[in-house]
């Protein structure tokens, strides 16, 4: 394992979403990759500026469809076909179209479920605790400030050159993240 | 800013003219085919007129629902939608035919349907005067109601009154309770009557979603085809499309949830007055168009317009319009044709002839209609909102 950086990173704080964008726009140009903005609102920009990648929640939510679709039905099957058979008006004992209501249900359910799970997996929540609250000024980001915190896990991260590069940035100011 | 929102005249002049063409000798063969065989004949017209009126219908419930819900979606495709609606005086005069072949067409038209106890029953409301009075209602009421849709959204582009958006509002909602009253008894008189023994309550809501959605495929695919042509190309972005492709979705949905709904309630009943109906859609090919109709008219556009990338795409949503479309007919044939043909499944050349000669003819008349007016509704309160919409 790789040893771990002294401190989490460094973080610049700005005045409006819009210099926080641009800021993130410059990073990601100058090849920084391991950042992550905080703002107090959803900026749609700022997701595109930082790379994020498209997630693997939509496969996951998918496959718990899936399961749903298959178990529902197949929940219903070994009742009436397997397990206890009965002759209702003659029809088949897999009537089908009787089983497609509890299927959909079920196949709602279990997506659903899949999603609010995958969604937590993937993303770490609750998390008790993140470095980037260590910075006192980190409060503002829940009021307006908006927040720039490279990683020191980025390969191209070190400590002096990337001061330099975010103090360029012309933010209020820069910040070290302790762990 | 956008000044002049006439389309390009001569191109539309050449498409209505080709049109009318097509729609004219389509409908000389089917004369033809009439004197050889008079009763496909009527069966095949009927199938059309079905389809083509659905989409004028179509349209007039979509502008209604634009006005009372409002959005950019709505505004883009306004004029679109304005000249289908103004066909139905037209498709009033096509149902002539209808008219004379009552008799061919319907059972309870017939004299010996007062030897049947239940037809004799139901003569009180299925016979030939109160048909036609109730089909004159109505078109009176589509036709009304289009006319002030369409009058008081001319006058806008030339007074620009925003006072007269909240008159289009106040109309479109009584409005489509009379689309939804009249539609109702209009599918029960031309469609469902076919097999006067059979009942279905959610027909009529069925019925109107059906042509709701075939419209819809309609006029995203005329939106498309235009949208490359000005002014329409300065304003209808992927933004709008994707708009559109998610309505498609909803009612790609919507139309399976009711057309599945009939289909469970009738299956769990299995009851001899309403059973016999999907037996007759289950012998011969009319399986076969069925398990098409669950593939074809909901699985396949269903996934496909999941997707996100493909709404935004205009030859993509172009693609699934046009399967939306050719599915509507498809549906209606389902619909109408095994009540003649319940051995099994037929299709006559005259059911291909009469869609292509009442489309003609109707197409025609569409081009006309959208040459007449701005295809841009300028000055709407909301236009410009809905050109940012596209930009952003």
């Amino acid at each position: 394992m790789k040893r771990r950086p002294p401190i989490y990173g460094l973080m610049a704080e700005f005045d409006t979403p819009s210099d926080l964008v641009a800021a993130t726009l410059r990073a990601r140009e100058a090849g920084y990759r391991k950042m992550d903005g905080y703002s107090p609102y959803p900026i749609e920009e700022l997701a595109e500026a930082i790379g994020f990648h498209s997630s693997r929640l939509p496969l996951i939510v998918l496959i718990g469809g899936l399961i749903g679709c298959a178990g529902g039905y197949y929940l219903q099957y070994w009742v009436s076909v397997m397990d206890y058979p009965l002759n209702i008006g003659g029809r088949p004992l897999n009537s089908w179209p009787s089983f497609i209501p509890v299927t959909f249900e079920t196949t709602v359910l279990v997506a659903a479920l899949a999603a609010v799970l995958g969604m937590l997996g993937l993303n770490g929540l609750p998390m008790p605790y993140h470095p980037v609250f260590n910075v006192s000024r980190f409060a503002l980001a829940s009021r307006d400030r908006f927040f720039l915190c490279i990683e020191a896990t980025d390969p191209k991260f070190d400590h002096e050159e990337t001061m330099r590069f975010l103090k360029s940035l012309k933010p209020r100011s820069v910040s070290q993240v302790p762990h | 800013m956008i000044h002049d929102a006439s389309l390009p005249e001569a191109e539309l002049q050449q498409f209505q003219k080709r049109s009318l063409l097509v729609g004219i000798v389509g409908l000389a063969l089917c004369g033809a085919g009439m004197l050889f065989n008079r009763e496909e004949f009527f069966r095949s017209y009927l199938l059309a007129y079905l389809f083509w009126i659905g989409i004028a219908l179509g349209c007039l419930a979509i502008v209604m629902l634009h006005h009372l819900s409002g959005g950019a979606w709505g505004i883009v495709i306004r004029r679109l939608l304005e000249s289908a609606t103004r066909t139905l005086p037209l498709m009033a005069l096509l149902f002539l035919p209808i008219v004379f072949g009552l008799s061919h067409l319907y059972e309870w038209a017939r004299p010996e349907a007062l030897g049947d106890k239940i037809l004799r029953h139901k003569s009180l409301y299925l016979n030939v005067p109160f048909f036609l009075v109730r089909a004159a209602l109505y078109f009176a009421a589509w036709i009304a109601v289009v006319y002030f849709l369409n009058k008081w959204s001319l006058k806008q582009d030339q007074t620009a009154a925003p006072s007269l958006s909240r008159q289009l509002e106040l109309l479109s909602g009584p409005g489509l309770v009379i689309y939804g009253a009249t539609m109702t008894f209009a599918s029960i008189d031309w469609v469902m009557s076919l097999e006067a023994h059979w009942f279905s309550t959610i027909y009529g809501l069925s019925f109107m979603v059906g042509q709701v959605l075939g419209a819809f495929a309609f006029v995203i695919a005329v939106a498309i085809l235009l949208s490359s042509r000005k002014p329409l190309s300065e304003v209808i972005s992927s933004e709008h499309l994707h708009d559109l492709g998610k309505l498609l979705l909803a009612f790609v949905m919507l139309w399976a949830y009711l057309a599945f709904s009939q289909f469970l309630i009738m299956f769990s009943g299995n009851l001899p007055e309403e059973i016999p109906w999907y037996i007759r859609r289950q012998q011969g090919g009319w399986r076969w168009i069925g398990l098409l109709l669950i593939l074809l008219h909901f699985a396949l556009p269903f996934l496909l317009l999941l997707s996100r990338s493909l709404k935004r795409d205009a030859k993509k949503l172009l693609a699934v319009a046009a399967l939306v479309i050719a599915m509507r007919f498809v549906d209606l044939l389902w619909q109408v044709s095994p009540a003649f043909h319940p051995e099994g499944f037929h299709f006559n050349w005259m059911d291909l002839a009469a869609p292509a000669g009442i489309g003609g003819i109707w197409l025609a008349s569409f081009a006309r209609q959208l040459k007449g007016r701005p295809v841009l509704p300028l000055h709407d309160p909301f236009f410009q909102e809905a050109v940012q919409h596209g930009r952003e």
